[in-house]
């Protein structure tokens, strides 16, 4: 079973390095493209990525760590990131912080058991005008009240 | 989310009076030197923030002898309390990207990027139809407007970095590399992208390039002051009734601003972000402008009932956190000036080590390798010192 699972992943790995060549300029946008699809980047992808490109595996995890949109451990389905800066920090963050904790029974940096959500922080997301803002996966949601936050979770339930 | 007071730049339904379409049918016109003598003679300036004249950057590029040059557009963007490029990507895409045009023609550059920050994913998908849209009305691609001229824009998403907004950082990030800042010189506009000439300019730069053009260099230093000319877009956030990105003349004042959006009851104004400087109430006379406040766009303000530490706090989080750890003084630097502020929260700090923190603030200033490790200090050491009372009085 893990060998087909990974069978799959060298032949998505090997289509990506088709649509972004074998550059070490399409290392971005490959592990972008994986993490958006599996939610993380396994040692065996990273492996067979630094294959395709002819650099050390080293090379890869070194770029994973270092950007926060990238990560090498199984997260949530639902990734859901509250901005922490000032702005949103000043427009009560504080109160959306408790009202997720309680609501998913996690804490932030944690995922749920059922592996629906994981909590973190994402530093200013631009949506200072409208805070506290927060983004889920790709999504994003404005002047958040706790009321807001149980409905908008009920969707991704 | 549109503009929220009467542009002069960015209002489009002037615009649509224009024709914008017309602009880079003019600048392809022109000799690409003298499209850059006209970029110059505007004395524009960077909008990122750092305030380099845009002319000359083109101006160093152009003269670059290389096969390949490029033009990036910085949409990295990641300054606290800044979103004006947000809604120029929204909303005033055609500008930024004929901007890139126009600077590709002056510096004979036949490839452009975008990189966009990865938090602003969702504008992607309409920005890359406009590409299609560009490519369809020959606006891009092969022989622009039949002036021979090539040019294609293709779009990276950053992956949530602030670090990568810094040009040389993003550079890298651009090659596939973690997004260290290098030394410089050598700077971008030789040695850059693969090597190669490369000009790094602000979505607000590249967005102001066709006005410059359209409506002429002269027109444009009309507005603004000595060293700071045309208009500036800035983004209100914080303690006031109007949040919002307004479009303000340079040399407005901070009072200007704050009547602007409303805002009452204001005990301090912090501008450019993060990494900007905090401006108490006794100096709201001041003006935003290269010469004084220089900023990127970011203001926030602070009411009366606003904790200053609280404020200085956060700010030195997200630098402990966002240094790339690449050198000492920005590494080390910013945990030292976290320390130090929760010290002073637990009420356990002497006023004589917050001297000796301001002196190393002022190291890192000097000492770090790039604009992030060189600016953090800054909150640390405007509200140590314009907010000593304040803090202490109260620990």
């Amino acid at each position: 079973m893990i060998e087909i699972k990974d069978n799959i992943l060298t032949q998505e790995i090997s289509e990506l390095i088709g649509k972004y060549g074998n550059g070490r300029e399409a290392l971005l946008p490959i592990l972008q493209q994986i993490q958006a699809k599996h939610g993380y980047v396994s040692e065996f992808a990273q492996q067979e990525i630094a294959n395709a490109l002819d650099i050390h595996p080293v090379e890869v995890y070194g770029v994973i760590t270092f950007y926060s949109f990238l990560g090498n451990k199984k997260k949530g389905r639902h990734i859901i990131r509250l901005c922490r800066t000032i702005s949103c920090d000043l427009a009560g963050k504080d109160a959306i912080i408790r009202t997720l904790e309680r609501e998913l029974g996690i804490k932030f940096g944690e995922t749920t058991k059922d592996e629906k959500f994981s909590l973190e922080f994402i530093n200013c997301m631009g949506m200072c005008d409208q805070g506290p803002a927060m983004m889920i996966n790709e999504q994003v949601f404005t002047q958040l009240t706790p009321h807001k936050i149980v409905d908008i979770l009920k969707n991704f339930r | 989310m549109p503009i929220k007071n009467k542009s002069v730049i960015f209002d489009r339904e002037n615009l649509n009076k224009e024709n914008p379409k017309e602009f880079l049918y003019k600048a392809l016109k022109m000799s690409p030197s003298d499209l850059i003598l006209e970029v110059r003679e505007s004395g524009l300036k960077g909008r990122g923030g750092a305030g380099f004249p845009t002319g000359t950057k083109w101006m160093l590029a152009s003269a670059a002898v290389s096969d390949k040059k490029f033009v990036v557009c910085n949409a990295d963007e990641g300054e606290p309390g800044t979103f004006k490029d947000r809604v120029l990507l929204d909303e005033f895409s055609d500008l930024v990207f004929y901007g890139m045009i126009m600077c590709g023609y002056a510096i004979r550059a036949n490839k452009g990027f975008v990189y966009l920050r990865g938090e602003y994913r969702y504008l992607l998908d309409k920005l890359l139809k406009y590409l299609d849209k560009m490519h369809e009305e020959n606006l891009l691609g092969k022989n622009i407007l039949n002036s021979g001229f090539d040019f294609d824009i293709e779009i990276r998403l950053g992956s949530g970095a602030y670090v990568c907004g810094e040009e040389s950082a993003l550079i890298e990030s651009l090659e596939g590399h973690r997004g260290e800042s290098r030394n410089r010189p050598p700077f971008p506009v030789n040695t850059g992208y693969m090597g190669h000439p490369t000009v790094v300019n602000n979505v607000e730069t590249f967005a102001t390039v066709p006005i410059i053009i359209s409506r002429g260099a002269e027109w444009f230093t009309t507005v603004g002051t000595l060293n700071s000319k045309g208009t500036k877009l800035i983004s209100v956030s914080g303690d006031c009734k109007e949040p919002g990105v307004y479009e303000v003349p340079f040399g407005i004042s901070i009072n200007d601003i704050l009547k602007l959006v409303k805002a009452e009851n204001t005990k301090a104004v912090q501008v450019g972000g993060a990494s900007g400087h905090c401006v108490p109430k006794e100096q709201f006379d001041r003006a935003l402008s290269f010469e004084d406040l220089s900023t990127g766009g970011s203001i926030m303000i602070f009411n009366e009932s606003r904790d200053m530490l609280h404020i200085l706090k956060n700010f030195m989080e997200f630098f402990v956190e966002e240094s790339c750890g690449q050198c000492t003084p920005c590494r080390i630097g910013n945990i030292k000036l976290l320390e130090g502020v929760e010290k002073v929260e637990a009420g356990d700090c002497a006023l004589s080590y917050i001297k000796e923190l301001i002196e190393l603030g002022k190291s890192m200033q000097l000492a770090s390798k790039c604009g992030l490790g060189q600016s953090s200090p800054n909150p640390f050491i405007s509200i140590m010192t314009n907010f000593e009372n304040e803090i202490f009085s109260q620990r």
